[in-house]
């Protein structure tokens, strides 16, 4: 059963091309292991195998169904007032395409999204096909994620989340009004529907796990979404506030960011940008890491005052100097949470100083050790020794100049978090 | 300076800490008969290894350490690393002396150095997860060679094992000579003969090696991989730290 061939390269070409916006390519959130007449597994951190020329992960086979569409986005390569060449895989082919790249451990799996053909419910139909020839011909147990299109009716949604491990709806952009003026032909409702949906069975699933410990699980791995950065007058407070909003939500794991990239030129409702703006999409992720793994609450990292994110400084760092009074920590004293909050110290360290100092006050060259980057946490801290010169003695101005000279080349060449690990 | 000689295994380590108790001394350095010796010798003492004496010990560091401790042990001895005897020999010793839970005291140096190297070698077989790629053969069997910075075979075997379970493989370590080879049923050691070792060191097998249509499949993966690059976001440096340089010579999109 060869229904790969020659058109199949071309293809891959065109389709891959037009999903390679889509930031999220994690296979995280899931453990599955394996019975000896399956092919695959899953493994909760997610693998990433490989990293292309800009530095991102490569986890799964990330492609389209089709690159027709019926919508016509501002923002979107694929929409139809564009002139590109349109092509879509068969189902059976696209299947046996993720299955060679899997055995040879390129991929873990496969990334389905699509272009809209016909319409939404229609779209879903052939998307459905893909992965359960995957799932039930192939007997493949790897990882899927599938976006489920905008608009598509609660029926399909639920039976693509009995195949999918994750499940994703793009918001795209951050506010309603900007959408219609971007996306004419969607509005946030068609994008929180299919939200609510995934969430439903998901809730469901678990019930019924409950009783029956064989239920099928419904998307495992819960939902995502994206949010396109700098392509609209959106605050950060707006983009925060609403990926916070999200993050209530049980089944949601992840916000993506993804720094506004022209693919369409000749769209006045667009803005002109000479390059993408990865430093504030790096900021954010960093203020997304704090909600998730260090208890901040959004209007603690933005608020009316400071609406956007300080490019020069991390948002960490960003509130301690808002907050001096918060400070010194004494490393030997102070509870876990609150030491997660001195700039400079990250869970790691932070559960090491925990679990170390009731053997002997720390040190600062013990914290050193630990992974504590004294040159930012230095002003923030005692220790058995460090005391005298902290935010409070040399004000928060004094100190941000003092980080920022030492942060200009670290921004430089700011890198865009591993955002595929520690889930 | 105290010499003890041993037979670079891990029991002899533990019997190593076995005759250190039972004698009163210890020794500066630890090494095995192949190693070179130091000058100034005051004293050396051969050990030798003894299954009862080193289960007596691991029984005793057993009750002390915590499993997850007794995981990062071994991580230790499969790096390799030349610091390791001395390190796991002075690490056993305070677990021995202490109160039970020192293996959390990361303020000493060779508890955090433990943790430290467990956490490298544990990086390590992470990438060869990561960057392993199979090569189908004429006969069916994926090929993927490898050169791994510590001894991590073992540690990413299972992994493989239950992700194809109906897929011949030879994950092989071209650093130290020897593959794991499952016929999927079980595994197995294999060693090659040098000039089959050289041939793999040249990255990929022979065109008529392969199976019919891997070159097809490996064009497919370049292509996509070189496709989903966005050029507006090029940012070589990022992605070497993620995907190190020495790892690029067995990645085929790479080639």
């Amino acid at each position: 059963m060869h229904t790969v061939n020659e058109k199949t390269l071309e293809k891959l070409k065109i389709l891959a091309g037009a999903a390679k916006y889509d930031v999220s390519c994690a296979s995280s959130g899931t453990t599955r292991g394996n019975s000896r007449s399956q092919l695959g597994t899953t493994s909760g951190w997610g693998i990433c195998h490989s990293f292309t020329s800009d530095g991102r992960c490569v986890s799964l086979l990330k492609i389209l169904l089709t690159n027709h569409c019926i919508y016509d986005c501002a923002y979107c390569a694929n929409r139809r007032s564009n002139d590109v060449k349109r092509t879509a895989f068969t189902a059976d082919e696209l299947a046996q395409l993720t299955i060679e790249f899997y055995r040879r451990n390129y991929v873990e799996g496969l990334f389905l999204s699509s272009g809209v053909m016909r319409n939404p419910d229609y779209t879903m139909e052939q998307m459905l096909r893909v992965v359960k020839t995957l799932r039930e011909v192939y007997r493949f147990n790897g990882y899927i994620h599938m976006k489920s299109i905008p608009g598509a009716s609660r029926e399909l949604v639920v039976k693509a989340g009995m195949y999918a491990d994750r499940m994703s709806v793009n918001l795209e952009i951050p506010s309603e009004a900007n959408l219609k003026l971007l996306a004419p032909e969607k509005d946030f409702e068609s994008v929180f529907a299919p939200m609510r949906y995934i969430q439903q069975g998901m809730l469901e699933s678990a019930e019924d796990r409950k009783k029956f410990r064989h239920a099928p699980s419904f998307v495992p791995a819960g939902q995502s979404t994206q949010m396109i950065i700098g392509a609209t007058n959106d605050t950060d407070k707006q983009i925060l506030t609403l990926a916070s909003a999200l993050y209530k939500r049980p089944s949601f794991k992840r916000v993506y960011y993804s720094g506004y990239i022209p693919v369409n030129t000749n769209d006045s409702r667009l803005p002109v940008l000479a390059t993408p703006p990865l430093v504030r999409e790096n900021r954010l992720y960093q203020a997304d890491w704090l909600m998730r793994f260090y208890d901040f609450k959004a209007d603690e990292i933005v608020d009316d005052t400071h609406p956007d994110l300080d490019l020069d400084v991390d948002p960490k760092l960003g509130w301690a100097l808002r907050h001096p009074e918060f400070f010194p920590v004494d490393v030997n004293e102070a509870p876990y949470e609150i030491i997660l909050r001195v700039p400079g110290i990250g869970v790691k360290s932070a559960k090491l100083i925990v679990a170390s100092r009731k053997f002997g006050r720390l040190s600062s060259s013990q914290l050193k050790k630990m992974g504590v980057v004294m040159k930012r946490a230095q002003y923030f801290i005692v220790c058995r020794e460090l005391s005298m010169q902290t935010v409070n003695e040399l004000t928060p101005q004094y100190v941000r100049r003092k980080v920022t000279q030492k942060q200009t080349k670290a921004a430089a060449d700011l890198l865009q978090y591993s955002i595929d690990w520690g889930e | 300076m105290t010499l003890f000689i041993y037979d670079h295994t891990f029991d002899g380590i533990l019997s190593c800490i076995f005759y250190a108790y039972e004698h009163k001394t210890f020794p500066d350095a630890i090494l095995s008969d192949a190693d070179q010796r130091p000058l100034f010798i005051d004293e050396w003492h051969h050990i030798e290894t003894d299954e009862k004496k080193s289960q007596r010990v691991w029984t005793a560091l057993e009750r002390k350490l915590s499993k997850s401790a007794q995981n990062m042990v071994l991580l230790v001895w499969l790096s390799e690393l030349p610091e390791t005897e001395m390190l796991l020999f002075g690490y056993f010793r305070k677990i021995i002396d202490n109160q039970h839970g020192f293996e959390m005291n990361f303020g000493d140096s060779d508890v955090l150095r433990v943790k430290e190297i467990a956490w490298k070698v544990n990086g390590e077989a992470e990438k060869i997860r990561q960057f392993v790629r199979f090569q189908k053969t004429k006969d069916g069997i994926f090929f993927a060679p490898i050169s791994a910075q510590y001894n991590v075979l073992a540690l990413v075997a299972p992994h493989f094992r239950s992700r194809y379970p109906d897929q011949p493989w030879i994950i092989y370590d071209t650093a130290r000579n020897f593959g794991l080879y499952y016929d999927t049923h079980s595994l197995q050691e294999v060693t090659f003969s040098l000039q089959d070792l050289k041939s793999f060191k040249s990255r990929k097998l022979e065109n008529e090696k392969l199976s019919e249509t891997e070159i097809y499949y490996q064009d497919l993966w370049k292509e996509y991989f070189e496709t989903i690059a966005i050029k507006e976001r090029f940012n070589p440096k990022l992605q070497r730290q993620h995907m190190p340089k020495r790892f690029w010579k067995y990645l085929t999109e790479m080639q």
